[in-house]
């Protein structure tokens, strides 16, 4: 799969109280969640994903609370691809689970600008940036979790493995 | 050396042993099978949502799913109480053992051991990042999403990395009024709060083998403040003696060995450890309360699953036992248990409380998240026995926490502004 989109560029410890406060998490509407996805962070954040859907951060994307609700929000905003240079631990393995695509990469961390745009290729492992033609490479990710991803998600996954064990 | 030999830390002995393994190397993914699995009225709605998916027709153990409601109950708003709804009818169709209505409830982080329902060697998850709490029992217990949930309550398995850890070892002798939780903010203030990214955080020492149950509980639940997966005590006589009334099942104790490879080890004097405080917007600025004059407060909040438990209530109690808090400020009990509740009303702390002109609510994390009982306006400040102080934490995205133990919050309530029990007392 490749993705090509500009980007929307934020900094370190971008939490997941910033990313959807939990005075909306008494709902699990994913139109609702992603209505808030980062107000209190960057009140422009829907005016700029009319035409940018890949979120480039620093350190520790996403600490905090184990809210599922976060990467949820961000994916129902349109968000095709969040690249930080690290994760925190429960956000990381929440978008893997549902199907959202996270890439720490320290180089295209360092390197993006706000609006440049990429062209991200997750079989290659490469991310383009086409603004200023500088290339990185994705590190390889581990089979299963490659597997979740290829599967759409953890659930489907599961549903896929039970399914065997079931016929077999 | 045969692999059976090979030292291991305590997490990965746990791990080990929950995947039928003798050992087992730091990043290594796993797929393991965990003692129970927890979630609340904010992750549960959609790990039911996700487990019924899946298709299966019953929870893989009907004693190993814990539903605890504690967010936004008592039902704060409509949507809330849609939620609550959701998961009591769960509860019943799936005949959930352990699911905890309002009036038994209390803060899940408090309650499950309470209730003996975590045993030292435990691998378990729960969709509140705050799970790991447990580790202070000697147990591996982290948090997950709302999807890791549903498929653990569907096969009772989960999938892990197996992680480095970070020996914490705390020496020397604690000042009057220091606890845990001046420990913890220290310690995150020393690493950052992604010091120990993925990693399992070990806390020991002489200082850890003198440390109450309660302290250590507090120290293990903001292992995730520093991005920690496991935050871990070592068993000894004092977590004998806690579990003692509570055991509930048979239970396996695991050490690290000693010549096992840390990733890295902190050695921390303690003797000169001033209390601690943490300003906006990260549980990472740690600094000595005392340094920060005239940071005028307008809520004092004492509870949550940091600090609501009794040790914490007596602390607050015998710095407000007699005193007025500042007419200026609003200040928030919250006894993290029914059981908390009911031994700080036998004690006196609670009618000490009413006297001193705080309000005292049932368990609830309400203002610790911003939810209920004691959100902020904009502009506003509170100094808070929780644990995270990011922007828009306690309400308003303009108003601002100051995270602090229960003597510093309590002192701080009576001054009107931050303030230690010497400046009160």
């Amino acid at each position: 799969m490749i993705i090509k989109e500009k980007v929307i560029k934020y900094g370190n410890n971008v939490d997941t109280d910033v990313i959807i406060p939990a005075r909306y998490l008494n709902t699990s509407s994913q139109d609702e969640l992603a209505a808030h996805c980062f107000e209190d962070l960057d009140e422009n954040f829907k005016e700029k994903l009319k035409d940018r859907k890949i979120i480039v951060a620093g350190d520790n994307f996403g600490c905090g609370s184990s809210r599922e609700h976060a990467p949820l929000a961000i994916k129902a905003s349109g968000v095709k691809l969040i690249i930080a240079k690290t994760f925190a631990r429960i956000f990381f393995r929440n978008a893997i689970n549902i199907g959202l695509a996270v890439i720490p990469s320290e180089e295209a961390s360092e390197n993006v600008k706000d609006g440049d745009e990429l062209e991200v290729d997750l079989e290659k492992g490469l991310i383009k940036d086409n603004t200023d033609g500088k290339i990185f490479k994705i590190n390889p990710v581990p089979d299963f979790i490659n597997e979740i991803i290829a599967n759409g998600g953890y659930i489907n996954y599961i549903k896929k493995k039970i399914k065997s064990q079931t016929a077999g | 050396m045969a692999v059976e030999n090979k030292p291991q830390t305590m997490a990965q002995k746990i791990m080990a042993r929950h995947c039928s393994r003798q050992y087992l190397n730091a990043g290594e993914i796993i797929n393991a099978e965990v003692d129970f699995v927890l979630a609340n009225d904010i992750t549960m709605p959609l790990a039911i949502e996700e487990f019924k998916k899946i298709g299966v027709k019953k929870v893989f153990d009907t004693e190993k799913v814990i539903i605890v409601p504690d967010h936004f109950t008592p039902n704060k708003d409509i949507k809330s109480a849609q939620q609550c709804k959701i998961l009591r009818e769960f509860a019943y169709e799936y005949k959930i053992k352990n699911y905890f209505e309002v009036g038994k409830m209390g803060i899940e982080h408090a309650l499950l051991p309470e209730l003996g329902l975590v045993m030292p060697g435990d691998l378990a998850i729960g969709a509140d990042s705050h799970t790991c709490t447990y580790g202070a029992l000697g147990a591996a217990t982290t948090g997950v999403g709302s999807t890791d949930v549903a498929v653990a309550m569907a096969t009772g398995t989960a999938w892990f990395m197996v992680p480095e850890t970070i020996k914490f070892i705390y020496k020397g002798k604690l000042k009057p009024w220091v606890t845990g939780k001046d420990l913890i903010l220290y310690t995150i203030g020393l690493i950052g709060v992604d010091g120990a990214r993925y990693m399992s955080m070990e806390f020991g020492g002489p200082v850890i083998r003198q440390l109450s149950m309660d302290g250590r509980f507090t120290m293990c639940n903001m292992a995730i403040e520093a991005g920690g997966k496991f935050g871990i005590v070592e068993f000894d006589e004092i977590t004998g003696k806690y579990l003692e009334p509570k055991r509930t099942r048979e239970y396996k104790i695991y050490q690290s060995d000693d010549n096992v490879k840390y990733f890295k080890t902190y050695e921390i004097d303690c003797s000169n450890l001033e209390l601690q405080v943490s300003t906006p917007h990260l549980p990472s600025n740690a600094k000595a309360a005392r340094d920060l004059k005239d940071i005028k407060i307008d809520q004092a909040v004492i509870g949550s699953c940091t600090n609501g438990r009794l040790e914490d209530l007596k602390i607050a109690a015998e710095i407000l036992d007699g005193r007025k808090i500042n007419g200026k400020v609003r200040t928030i009990i919250l006894p993290a248990t029914q059981h908390i509740y009911l031994e700080a009303l036998e004690l006196g702390y609670i009618k000490t409380f009413i006297e001193s002109g705080c309000a005292v609510s049932t368990p609830t994390c309400g203002p610790c998240l911003g939810g209920h009982m004691g959100v902020l306006a904009e502009g506003e400040r509170a100094v808070s026995t929780t644990n995270r102080n990011f922007v828009g934490r306690m309400g308003h995205p303009k108003s601002e926490v100051y995270l602090s133990g229960p003597a510093v919050a309590a002192a701080s309530a009576i001054a009107g502004k931050i303030a230690t029990p010497e400046e009160v007392l």
